[in-house]
């Protein structure tokens, strides 16, 4: 008789039934990949960023290709917390996962109120997006700099009905400092890298293949990157991370785990296979398994040295 | 794949029936599908899976021609992905999805007078289209210098060609754009179905306008999910969209074919 293998992760007081969850700006709100997938699989599914009002995002070109990895300046378009409460949020509960609202703002006070209007919504967790590399003002204003995230952090939480996970992002010098400044201000959780601010030119045509000209790397390119940013936060805050950054296999979901990580995202994967969290949650059983480990909690931070 | 396999949409391993190049640049590509050929409209397209998994991202290329289990898609290699494509051999696999998109509504075409309009990799969706129309129509296919498919449409009704780089009008070919073919024949219409780069299609978009021609365009852009989640694909439109509550629509899942007064090119 196979011994019984724990998969179950608790961040922040909630429990997800695996450590696997959709990246956000990757999978909407789930209702398109419903079709492909079972949402009922995921340990979380990650909504893409939702703002107080409709946002219409940046021009097209948005998407790039790049070696192992692509460029994209969405530009956080969504249609505003309103909407989602009344149509998105219904769909993804007559599902048994958990659902993680991303949070996106320009000011301070953006954040505060799509956040205060979710209070009373059947949402598990907040993910306050401060690292989004494609809008112009605020969004990663406030994750470029310890202060300012660890001011946002607070004033965010004096709202938040549920845990608040802190978004990250790779551009800045010193990741294990912003770890450490949202958790002074009171984040239950960080998630990390969001995307790698790059560029990418036609010289053919001597222009930009993005309308933004910048865009966010995503990918297996950034995975070494984001590897050893969850290890180094891992190290600074006592904060439960979920990490991610071009995961497509178990193996590179183990390494996140290895390297400190609670939980993963998985974002571009889902293009190249709308199956692959299913795939991924099915391998990290197979190695739970093939190694003898009862309970996946173990392994968070395990590497060896 | 043990879970559930019915329930849900699902890639395809597709066999390749036979590969050739049928212009500079341009493949045409038959392969056996077990659904996807089966259910697919003109109009829609597929996502293409790059067997070098370093390009990451599928590439949409338009169903070209059906035939029972068989599709057809006829493209251009544009970069590393569709070079890769190209190297297809008889007997080898590529994966699809699909099919994904509106298509053209052929309906809204019954009884009617079609003018098909292609310019460029913009005409190969056409093809199908003509295949399955009843009415009166006739297809004007724009090239560069060289032509492609003339023959192909020729089986289902009258073709004019527009060459824009050829030295003077002949018998079988306008000098100029599609435009350009449509006035100098003197071609009318009560419907127009166009596909081509966005120049052409704002311009068919103009001409339809002032000749209050109901028209419809079938958008090209740059894709991640095919399936209206990533929001990468979208194009701006007329009226707030009601999915997304913004003016933009999705060319994946809205499209790729959008009514010629409902976007903004």
């Amino acid at each position: 008789m196979k011994t019984k293998i724990r998969t179950s992760v608790e961040i922040a007081g909630v429990t997800l039934k695996n450590p696997v969850m959709s990246a956000s700006g990757t999978f909407g709100s789930g209702t398109e990949y419903a079709q492909y997938t079972d949402l009922n699989r995921l340990g979380a599914v990650v909504t893409k960023g939702v703002a107080s009002v409709p946002w219409s995002g940046n021009p097209t070109p948005r998407l790039a290709e790049t070696s192992s990895g692509m460029l994209n300046a969405v530009g956080l378009q969504n249609p505003g917390v309103e909407v989602f409460c009344q149509r998105d949020l219904p769909f993804l509960k007559q599902y048994d996962t958990r659902v993680v609202v991303n949070v996106c703002g320009r000011t301070q006070e953006d954040y505060c109120q799509v956040v205060e209007r979710l209070s009373a919504e059947p949402v598990d967790m907040l993910e306050i997006n401060v690292s989004c590399p494609n809008v112009k003002e605020g969004g990663i204003a406030f994750g470029q700099n310890a202060s300012a995230l660890e001011a946002i952090t607070r004033a965010v939480k004096k709202y938040a009905a549920q845990p608040v996970i802190m978004k990250l992002s790779p551009n800045v010098t010193n990741i294990g400092e912003m770890a450490r400044a949202a958790q002074s201000g009171g984040a239950d959780a960080i998630s990390l890298i969001n995307t790698l601010t790059g560029m990418k030119i036609d010289v053919h045509r001597r222009k930009f293949l993005l309308a933004n000209k910048t865009g966010g790397l995503s990918g297996p390119a950034i995975k070494p990157v984001a590897v050893r940013m969850v290890y180094e936060a891992h190290h600074a805050s006592g904060l439960p991370i979920i990490g991610m950054g071009g995961i497509q296999t178990a193996e590179d979901a183990l390494e996140f785990i290895l390297a400190g990580a609670s939980a993963v995202a998985v974002g571009t994967a889902n293009f190249q296979n709308p199956c692959a969290m299913a795939d991924i949650i099915d391998g990290i059983e197979a190695y739970l398994e093939q190694y003898k480990i009862d309970d996946i909690r173990s392994l968070t931070g395990a590497v060896d040295g | 794949m043990e879970h559930t396999q019915g329930q849900y949409k699902q890639k395809e391993n597709c066999q390749v029936i036979r590969q050739e190049a049928v212009g500079n640049h341009i493949y045409s590509l038959w392969l056996h599908t077990e659904t996807i050929a089966g259910c697919a409209q003109s109009g829609q397209f597929v996502m293409a899976y790059c067997q070098d998994k370093s390009r990451l991202l599928p590439r949409p290329i338009s169903v070209c021609q059906t035939d029972g289990n068989a599709l057809r898609l006829v493209y251009r290699t544009a970069g590393e992905g569709t070079r890769e494509f190209s190297a297809l051999k008889t007997g080898d696999f590529l994966e699809l999805m699909g099919p994904l998109g509106n298509g053209y509504p052929l309906d809204e075409a019954e009884g009617k007078k079609v003018l098909l309009l292609g310019g460029g990799i913009g005409i190969p969706p056409l093809l199908e289209t003509a295949a399955h129309l009843t009415g009166s129509v006739t297809a004007v296919l724009g090239y560069k210098d060289e032509i492609f498919l003339k023959e192909e449409f020729e089986k289902f009704c009258p073709v004019v060609c527009a060459v824009e780089h050829a030295p003077d009008d002949t018998a079988d070919a306008v000098t100029g754009n599609v435009l350009d073919a449509v006035e100098k024949r003197d071609l009318a219409a009560d419907m127009i179905f166009a596909c081509g780069p966005t120049p052409m299609l704002r311009a068919v978009q103009a001409y339809a306008a002032a000749k209050g021609i109901p028209c419809w365009l079938s958008l090209e852009e740059r894709m991640a999910c095919g399936i209206g989640a990533c929001l990468g694909c979208v194009c701006d439109s007329v009226h707030e969209d009601e999915h997304l509550h913004v003016c933009r629509k999705r060319v994946c899942k809205d499209g790729p074919v959008f009514l010629s007064t409902e976007v903004a090119l």
